[in-house]
């Protein structure tokens, strides 16, 4: 299968790729996303803009109380890093249950974020910790919450001139914690989410202080459940107080059926790994 | 567009559209097909390659994104006559039956050793967990990769299921 012809540049610098950027283009990074919908022509820009060569995008590094991963740094190396595991372990989880080995040795966090599929495993850990997206293009930078960044199916809050340069993570103080965890496609962890959870928490005097959980592979986007954390906070985080919050896991979320369940079945599975995740992040605090 | 790549150790400069796929690339400009195009949807591992050390799917990249990389292919792995140890293990445990996912498992489970000498059972099936097998049903393939680490390591493979 080959895509359809398209014009190909190799910016190297953010500046080149801003100028190449249009309606008609689209930004390559690992390609794991953007490369098989182009392959299956359900996708067809007439310029692809590659920043893979663009210099000094591909590193993970802490300043300014945050962690930042540039919009090069690979899936495995996500999982892999140690700041990223000790104040987002629930993307670093995420990211070593996205695609298989190879998939992680190409996609990129970033990609995975800007590609807003409805069943990634990143996107749901990147909300539950509160990350911050940062999209920059030819007039300036703006952040954005990546609670508001999953804007609906594969639509991201990107526009077509923008590209997401990095994701900015808080690091994790006191009393915090995150986990997530899943059912694959093809079982166990891998492929893409059935349904998927993350979440984050805090806790202080043996009360959850805060709380934010997010939901994958289920509803129209992967997206914050505001009635799970709300009720999750103030509570002691004891098994029972989970599962009066994971009862709320459906709250605003309108259930897709697809090829993998029913709407009930996938119901069920979101309360199911809302709960897991929770109890996760509650035992790593 | 000129591309210019080492691929198993010999350097190529080759004309090509930018959507010419890698796993195209080295089949068809190269005329190496020991590297196989299974699924075409990036899914069956049969046309995993190394790029720069990391197991790949060929058919999920663009050979304008190799441009100055360094490739190596099943035709690479062999020491001239000499198979390399992942090879003899699915020679010696039958970790093939119509051979077609091969090449793709054998470069990822070289990988795989390359990365951990001394894999567990999980370990080595996670680390094929994206290359499908049609007809083994993976189980003589996790005996070729174990052979394969412990002569990797230097030590005696353990035995055949057939001889225990």
């Amino acid at each position: 299968m080959y895509p359809r012809e398209f014009d190909y540049v190799a910016p190297a610098s953010l500046e080149e790729a801003f100028v190449a950027l249009g309606d008609d283009a689209k930004v390559l990074a690992g390609g794991m996303s953007l490369i098989p919908l182009m392959k299956l022509r359900l996708l067809s820009p007439g310029l692809i803009v590659d920043i893979g060569r663009i210099p000094g995008l591909d590193s993970i590094e802490e300043a300014d109380g945050h962690i930042t991963i540039g919009a090069l740094v690979r899936h495995a190396d996500t999982a892999s890093n140690p700041l990223v595991t000790a104040n987002a372990a629930a993307l670093a989880v995420a990211a070593s249950m996205t695609g298989d080995v190879q998939v992680r040795n190409r996609g990129t966090t970033c990609g995975s974020a800007a590609h807003a599929d409805i069943a990634a495993d990143q996107p749901a850990a990147l909300i539950a910790c509160g990350a911050t997206m940062v999209a920059r293009s030819a007039s300036g930078s703006r952040e954005i919450a990546a609670a508001g960044f999953f804007v609906d199916t594969l639509t991201s809050a990107l526009t077509p001139a923008e590209v997401l340069t990095a994701i900015k993570l808080p690091k994790a103080g006191p009393g915090e914690a995150s986990a997530y965890d899943k059912l694959g496609r093809r079982g166990g962890h891998s492929d893409y989410a059935v349904a998927g959870a993350a979440a984050w928490v805090k806790k202080s005097n043996g009360m959850v202080e805060a709380a934010r959980v997010a939901l994958t592979g289920v509803g129209t986007k992967p997206m914050l459940l505001e009635g799970v954390g709300s009720a999750l906070v103030g509570a002691d985080g004891s098994d029972a107080a989970v599962a009066a919050a994971s009862a709320h896991a459906l709250d605003a979320v309108t259930v897709l059926e697809d090829l993998y369940g029913s709407e009930e079945y996938k119901g069920h599975l979101a309360k199911v790994f809302v709960a897991r995740a929770m109890k996760k992040a509650l035992a790593a605090v | 567009m000129e591309v210019s790549l080492t691929v198993n150790g010999r350097a190529v400069t080759s004309d090509v559209e930018p959507r010419t796929l890698l796993v195209h690339f080295i089949r068809e400009h190269l005329r190496l097909t020991g590297t196989h195009v299974g699924c075409e949807t990036g899914y069956c591992g049969a046309c995993t390659v190394h790029v720069d050390g990391k197991a790949v799917k060929s058919c999920t990249m663009f050979a304008v994104q190799a441009d100055g990389a360094d490739i190596l292919t099943i035709e690479g792995v062999a020491n001239d006559d000499v198979l390399h140890p992942v090879q003899e293990g699915f020679w010696e445990r039958h970790g093939l039956q119509c051979g077609f996912c091969t090449p793709g498992m054998i470069m990822s489970s070289i990988a795989l050793l390359e990365a951990n000498r001394t894999p567990t059972e999980t370990e080595i099936r996670h680390g094929i967990e994206g290359n499908l097998c049609r007809c083994t049903g993976y189980h003589n393939i996790v005996r070729s990769v174990q052979y394969a680490a412990a002569v990797m390591r230097g030590e005696e493979p353990p035995p055949p299921d057939w001889e225990t």
